[in-house]
C-alpha cells in the first residue's frame, strides 16, 4: 500500500466516522461541562449527555410541521369565511389529513381523540426528519464546520436516541391506555392468561401459577418487543441509508482524486474555493440557459458533462448519478418508514384499546 | 451511538408536538373538511333536485305544447270547414241567381214572341183585309171581317 493510498483509506474511515458522530454536550471525565471532541469523549460522558444536533433538527422540523399545518388551518378558516375554493397548498395538506384519517379509521376501531393527531404528528414529523437524508451529506456539516461546529448529524432518525425516544413515548401510551381501558386486573389478565389459558383448559388450581408465569414471560417479551422493533426498524433503515449516501460521497471524492491531481498541478495542494465556486456557477448558468429555452437539452447535457469533467472528472459524474439514483430510491424508504412507524403506532394503540 | 439523555428529551418533544397537533391542528382541519363535505353533499343534492325539477318542467312544457298544437289544428280544421261552407253557399247562390235570370229572360223572350205574333197577326189580317178590299172593291163588313180573320187564323 503506497503512502497516498494509505492516506486515502485513513481519511476515508475518518470521513465516515466524522459523519456518524453526533454533536454531544455533556460532562467530561474531568468534571467540566462541554462539547465532546471525538467519539471516545462522547462515549465517556455516559447517559447524562445530550445530542445537540439531533435535538436541534428534530425540534426545528417539528416546528416546521406545526408552522405548515397552522398555516393550513388559517387558510382553511379564511377559505370557509370567503366561501372560496381551497388553495393548492391547503389541498395538499388536506390530502395528508384525509390519508391519515382513512388509515386510522381502518385500523383503529375505538374512539380516542388522541390517536389521529398522534398519527399525523408521527407521520409528518418522521417524514421530515427522514427527508433530511436527501440533503447532500456534506452541505449542512460543511456549513456547521464553517460556523465552528465540529460535528453535525442532520438526520435525527439516524440517531437511535431519537427513534427509541419516540418508540418509548408510544410504549408509555400503550401501557397507559391498556391500564385505562382494561384496568389493572384486565391488563394483568391479558399478560398472564394468554396464550395458554388455564381456566378454559380446566387445569387444576395448583398448576395455575406456573402456567401464568410462563404466559407472563412470553407476553412481556412481546410487549417489550413492540417499542424496540418500532424504534430500531426506523433507526436501522435510516442509518443504513445515510451510510450509503456517505459511501457514495466517499467514492466520488476518492475517484475524483485522479483529476484532483490534475487540478493540483494547476493550483497546488489546495484547490482554491473560487475555482469551485466558478465551476458551480458555470453549471448553474448552463442549466439556467436551458430553463429559459436558449439552449437545447442535448447541448445542455453535453455542456454539463464537459463542465463536470473539468471540475472533478468522470468519477464526479458517476458519483452524482449514484447519488441521484440512491436519493430517488430513498424517497421511497423515507415515506415508507414514516408510514410504517405511524401505522404500527396506531395498531399497537388499537390493541391496547381492545377488550378481551 | 450512545444511549443518553437525548432519548428522554426526544420523547418529551414528541409528546409536546402531539399535544399541539391534537389541540390546534387536527380539530380545525378535520372540522373544515367535514363542513366542506357537507356543503358539497348539499350542493349535489340540490343539483339533483334541480335536475328533477327541470325534467318535470320539460314534461309539462311538452304537454302544454301538445295541447296548443291540438288546439291550433282544431282551429285550422274549423277554418277550413267554414271556408268550404262559404264557398259552397256562394256557389249555390250563384246557381240560383243564374237560374232566376235565365227564367226571367226566357219569360221576357216568350212575352216578346207573343206580342210579335199578335202584332203580326193583326197586320196580316189588316193586310189581308186591305188586299181583299182591293180585290172585292168594297168595304168588308165588320162581321165578315171577323169571320175572315177567324178563318185565316184557323
Amino acid at each position: 500500500m503506497s503512502a497516498s493510498e494509505q492516506a486515502i483509506t485513513e481519511t476515508s474511515s475518518g470521513y465516515i466516522q466524522h459523519h456518524l458522530q453526533n454533536l454531544t454536550f455533556g460532562r467530561h471525565v474531568d468534571g467540566s461541562w462541554g462539547i465532546a471532541h471525538g467519539a471516545e469523549e462522547a462515549a465517556a460522558m455516559g447517559f447524562w449527555a445530550v445530542h445537540l444536533d439531533t435535538l436541534f433538527w428534530s425540534v426545528a422540523l417539528g416546528f416546521l410541521f406545526i408552522w405548515l399545518f397552522r398555516k393550513a388551518v388559517k387558510q382553511s378558516v379564511a377559505a370557509a369565511e370567503t366561501e372560496s375554493a381551497p388553495a393548492p397548498f391547503l389541498n395538499a395538506i388536506e390530502t395528508v389529513i384525509e390519508f391519515i384519517d382513512n388509515n386510522v379509521r381502518d385500523v383503529f376501531s375505538g374512539s380516542n381523540p388522541l390517536i389521529a393527531p398522534l398519527a399525523l404528528t408521527v407521520f409528518v414529523w418522521i417524514f421530515f426528519m427522514n427527508l433530511m437524508d436527501l440533503v447532500p451529506v456534506d452541505w449542512l456539516p460543511w456549513l456547521a464546520h464553517s460556523a465552528g461546529v465540529e460535528y453535525q448529524k442532520v438526520v435525527p432518525t439516524t440517531d437511535v436516541n431519537a427513534t427509541m425516544g419516540m418508540a418509548l413515548a408510544v410504549f408509555f401510551m400503550i401501557i397507559f391506555y391498556s391500564l385505562k381501558i382494561k384496568g389493572v386486573g384486565g391488563f394483568l389478565g391479558e399478560l398472564t392468561m394468554n396464550p395458554i389459558n388455564p381456566k378454559t383448559m380446566g387445569m387444576p388450581k395448583i398448576a395455575w401459577p406456573f402456567v401464568m408465569l410462563f404466559n407472563f414471560m412470553l407476553e412481556v417479551v412481546g410487549l417489550l418487543a413492540k417499542p424496540v422493533s418500532l424504534g430500531l426498524r426506523l433507526f436501522g433503515n435510516m442509518y443504513a441509508g445515510e451510510l450509503i449516501f456517505i459511501l457514495i460521497a466517499l467514492v466520488f471524492a476518492a475517484g475524483s482524486g485522479l483529476v484532483a491531481d490534475g487540478l493540483q498541478v494547476m493550483f497546488g495542494e489546495h484547490v482554491p474555493g473560487w475555482f469551485l465556486l466558478l465551476a458551480a456557477m458555470a453549471v448553474a448558468a448552463t442549466l439556467l440557459l436551458n430553463f429559459s429555452g436558449k439552449l437545447a437539452t442535448r447541448h445542455t447535457l453535453l455542456l454539463v458533462l464537459i463542465e463536470m469533467l473539468l471540475i472533478g472528472g468522470l468519477a464526479f459524474a458517476g458519483g452524482q448519478l449514484l447519488h441521484f439514483g440512491w436519493a430517488v430510491f430513498h424517497i421511497l424508504i423515507v415515506t415508507l418508514q414514516a408510514y410504517i412507524f405511524m401505522m404500527l403506532t396506531v395498531v399497537y394503540l388499537s390493541m391496547a384499546h381492545e377488550h378481551h | 451511538m450512545n444511549i443518553n439523555l437525548t432519548l428522554v428529551l426526544q420523547s418529551i418533544a414528541m409528546m409536546i408536538f402531539v399535544w399541539f397537533c391534537m389541540k390546534f391542528i387536527w380539530p380545525p382541519l378535520t372540522r373544515a373538511l367535514e363542513e366542506r363535505r357537507e356543503k358539497i353533499a348539499a350542493g349535489l343534492a340540490a343539483s339533483d333536485e334541480a335536475e328533477k325539477e327541470l325534467n318535470k318542467a320539460r314534461v309539462e312544457a311538452e304537454q302544454i305544447i301538445d295541447a296548443a298544437r291540438q288546439q291550433a289544428s282544431g282551429i285550422l280544421d274549423q277554418a277550413g270547414q267554414r271556408g268550404h261552407q262559404i264557398v259552397d253557399q256562394a256557389k249555390q247562390e250563384a246557381v240560383h241567381e243564374r237560374e232566376r235570370q235565365v227564367r226571367a229572360t226566357e219569360a221576357e223572350i216568350t212575352q216578346a214572341q207573343n206580342q210579335a205574333r199578335v202584332a203580326l197577326q193583326k197586320e196580316t189580317v189588316q193586310l189581308s183585309i186591305a188586299g181583299a178590299s182591293k180585290v172585292l172593291g168594297r168595304e168588308v163588313k165588320a162581321s165578315d171581317h171577323e169571320q175572315l180573320l177567324k178563318e185565316l187564323i184557323a
